[in-house]
């Protein structure tokens, strides 16, 4: 750590000199202060968007979803697209704290706890949708198996989807503790520099009563290292069970046996772009350039040059197999994607996924913010693309020539998926008014990582 | 119950860690160390034994295994078999993604508790604040009164870097 040999080779995390104090209140000042006006006006927006969101599932729910695009061809399009969009984006945070920690990379403490809470917004975001999926959300409980009064009836556990409902939701309870986890240090760090009576009892109760003592850290460190190994294969295997969501049933486009590696490389591409996203406006709306460094912001980018370079792969794979399988409607299924209808979402797919990201090759584009900013949108958008295309080209050309149909979403689809992403940023506005932002305590603890003048 | 306590805050971790040894071999007892974070070596100069929390995953772990492959054989195959396109009533493969899950339900959730119940860590617990800057950027090292000699310890850490040595005294729930 600290003693460690001083190399040219690395550079210290935090980039300029500070002392413990100054990086408290460096970070703390973004929920010490008062609310700043682009927080006001981010907020509302945010909010406002959330609301309509909200009132449009409430229509729906009220009439049932036969309001949205779907027809007898394409039963599947942008209800489980936006669904597998938001999962995707939920897997770079537990990546970044739980695998990072793992490998011991020490820079992931500068953006864990953003990219966590990130996780868990996304994964909540996600969970709406088979809530409203279900059409009767207050029966949702159904999926469970628990002793009723039909027999007792239970679940079918050869079903991908319950594999999917019991995934998502230890997903997002283990990411939830474990980011609470994280959490409990730093919060005493704000009940004991507050002056407020409210605030230092509302942070008190939920710090836990921590104290700092060596005795709790020593148990603390060994959490998380075993909360991470335990995330580690759970994120792995939440991203695998969404795709075999497709990969269990029998359409030409879906039946494949790469769709879990495939899947799990664009979940934590998407995810990553994401990450890159908001923080790089947080960063600088938040004066955070110290903390969350141009190193930061490269090392995310060559993340993003692998994951994209691994769904190019996929994507050629996919089209090999498909030729080298002999079947006919599994090359159709292909052909149709590339050369179809839906030509121009496909190849904004390949464009977005597997040509943009190759710039970052190029340390002056990954250097330049604004240009890291416009990709990161970029390779969001190809995401979402690549979903799409998964889902909606595979089912529009039915077996039957008789039962081909097009597909194209209702104002409905269109506004649930806008206030989902009104949930998704109001939850992250109040995450950087409420809560730490940076794990205050980790970055302490290596801020003399590769520094020389240590005092 | 009220305990009389010495103090020496320190506010950089490698003068502490460097005093903690010392002090470790001059047999002062330490009552605890209060750091704003983790200082690697602390827990060797006071010689904390090895946490038990990996022992708690491994049974939870196996726990929730064994829960999750016994239902779904019970519901399944036992209670009331359902011939779902001819398969198996125990089809192991199909299982395996559910007992994977609850597994790692069972060994994260239960390691947590068992961390919050091993540390008395609960919303409402009223932490052991001795400065308000122990959360934030110092770093404090206290010796139970009785356990040593003031004036030694005091000259001791003086000697070794603190910044100040001080006396406290507070009711401790245990």
């Amino acid at each position: 750590m600290s003693d460690a040999h001083v190399s040219k080779l690395r550079t210290p995390l935090v980039t300029e000199d500070r002392t413990y104090e100054q990086i408290s209140a460096d970070i703390l000042d973004s929920l010490e202060s008062k609310p700043s006006k682009n927080w006001l006006i981010g907020f509302s927006i945010s909010a406002l968007f959330m609301t309509i969101g909200f009132i449009v599932i409430g229509y729906q729910v009220g009439t049932g979803i036969g309001v949205w695009g779907l027809n007898k061809t394409v039963g599947w399009s942008w209800d489980i697209t936006n669904f597998v969009f938001w999962v995707g984006i939920g897997h770079a945070g537990t990546l970044i704290s739980a695998v990072l920690l793992i490998f011991r990379q020490k820079w992931r403490t500068g953006i864990n706890r953003a990219a966590e809470a990130m996780t868990i917004f996304a994964v909540a975001c996600a969970g709406l949708y088979p809530l409203i999926h279900a059409g009767r959300p207050w029966l949702l409980y159904w999926v469970f198996p628990y002793p009723n009064t039909r027999g007792p009836l239970w679940v079918n556990f050869r079903s991908p989807l319950l594999w999917d409902v019991v995934a998502i939701s230890t997903y997002l309870s283990v990411s939830l503790v474990f980011w609470y986890m994280g959490l409990l240090p730093d919060l005493a760090t704000i009940r004991d520099r507050t002056k407020s009576k409210f605030r230092k009892y509302v942070y008190g109760v939920m710090s836990f009563g921590w104290d700092g003592s060596n005795r709790t850290w020593h148990h603390f460190e060994v959490l998380c290292l075993i909360l991470a190994g335990l995330a580690t294969p759970l994120v792995l295997s939440v991203h695998t069970i969404v795709s075999m969501d497709f990969a269990t049933s029998v359409i030409p486009g879906w039946h494949t046996t790469i769709f879990p590696p495939y899947f799990v490389a664009g979940a934590i591409f998407s995810g990553f772009a994401m990450v890159l996203t908001l923080l790089i406006l947080t960063r600088k709306v938040l004066n955070w350039e110290n903390y969350v460094t141009m190193g930061h912001i490269e090392a995310m980018c060559k993340v993003i040059i692998l994951t994209g370079t691994m769904v190019g792969l996929a994507y050629g794979t996919e089209f090999f197999i498909a030729w080298y399988s002999g079947n006919e409607y599994e090359q159709y299924a292909f052909i149709n994607r590339a050369t179809g209808p839906y030509w121009w979402a496909y190849w904004s797919m390949i464009s977005c996924n597997v040509i943009s990201p190759q710039l970052l090759w190029f340390k002056k584009l990954r250097t330049n913010l604004v240009f890291v900013f416009i990709l990161s949108i970029f390779v969001n958008i190809g995401m979402w693309f690549e979903r799409f295309v998964i889902i909606t080209t595979s089912l529009h050309r039915d077996y039957l020539p008789s039962s081909w149909a097009m597909y194209s979403p209702t104002w409905v689809e269109i506004w649930t998926f806008i206030g989902t992403f009104g949930l998704f940023f109001t939850l992250y506005f109040l995450f950087i008014r409420l809560l730490p932002g940076i794990a205050v305590a980790e970055v302490k603890s290596v801020y003399k990582f590769a520094r020389k003048n240590k005092k | 119950m009220r305990k009389n306590f010495v103090l020496a805050i320190y506010d950089d971790e490698e003068k502490l860690l460097a005093a903690a040894f010392k002090a470790r071999e001059k047999k002062y007892k330490f009552y605890d160390i209060y750091t704003p974070f983790p200082v690697h070596g602390l827990d060797d100069a006071m010689d904390i034994k090895r946490s038990i929390l990996p022992y708690v995953t491994f049974v939870m772990g196996l726990i929730g295994l064994i829960v999750a492959i016994s239902t779904q054989i019970w519901m399944s195959a036992i209670d009331w078999p359902i011939n779902v396109g001819g398969k198996p009533f125990i089809s192991l493969p199909a299982f395996v993604p559910i007992s994977f899950e609850l597994t790692v339900f069972f060994a994260a959730h239960m390691t947590v508790g068992a961390f919050l119940f091993m540390n008395k860590l609960f919303p409402g617990k009223k932490p052991v604040i001795f400065d308000s800057a122990q959360t934030c950027h110092k770093f404090i090292v206290v010796h139970e009164k009785d356990a040593v000699d003031f004036d030694e310890v005091s000259k001791f850490y003086t000697d070794n870097g603190a910044l100040e040595v001080t006396e406290n005294s507070r009711e401790m729930e245990s």
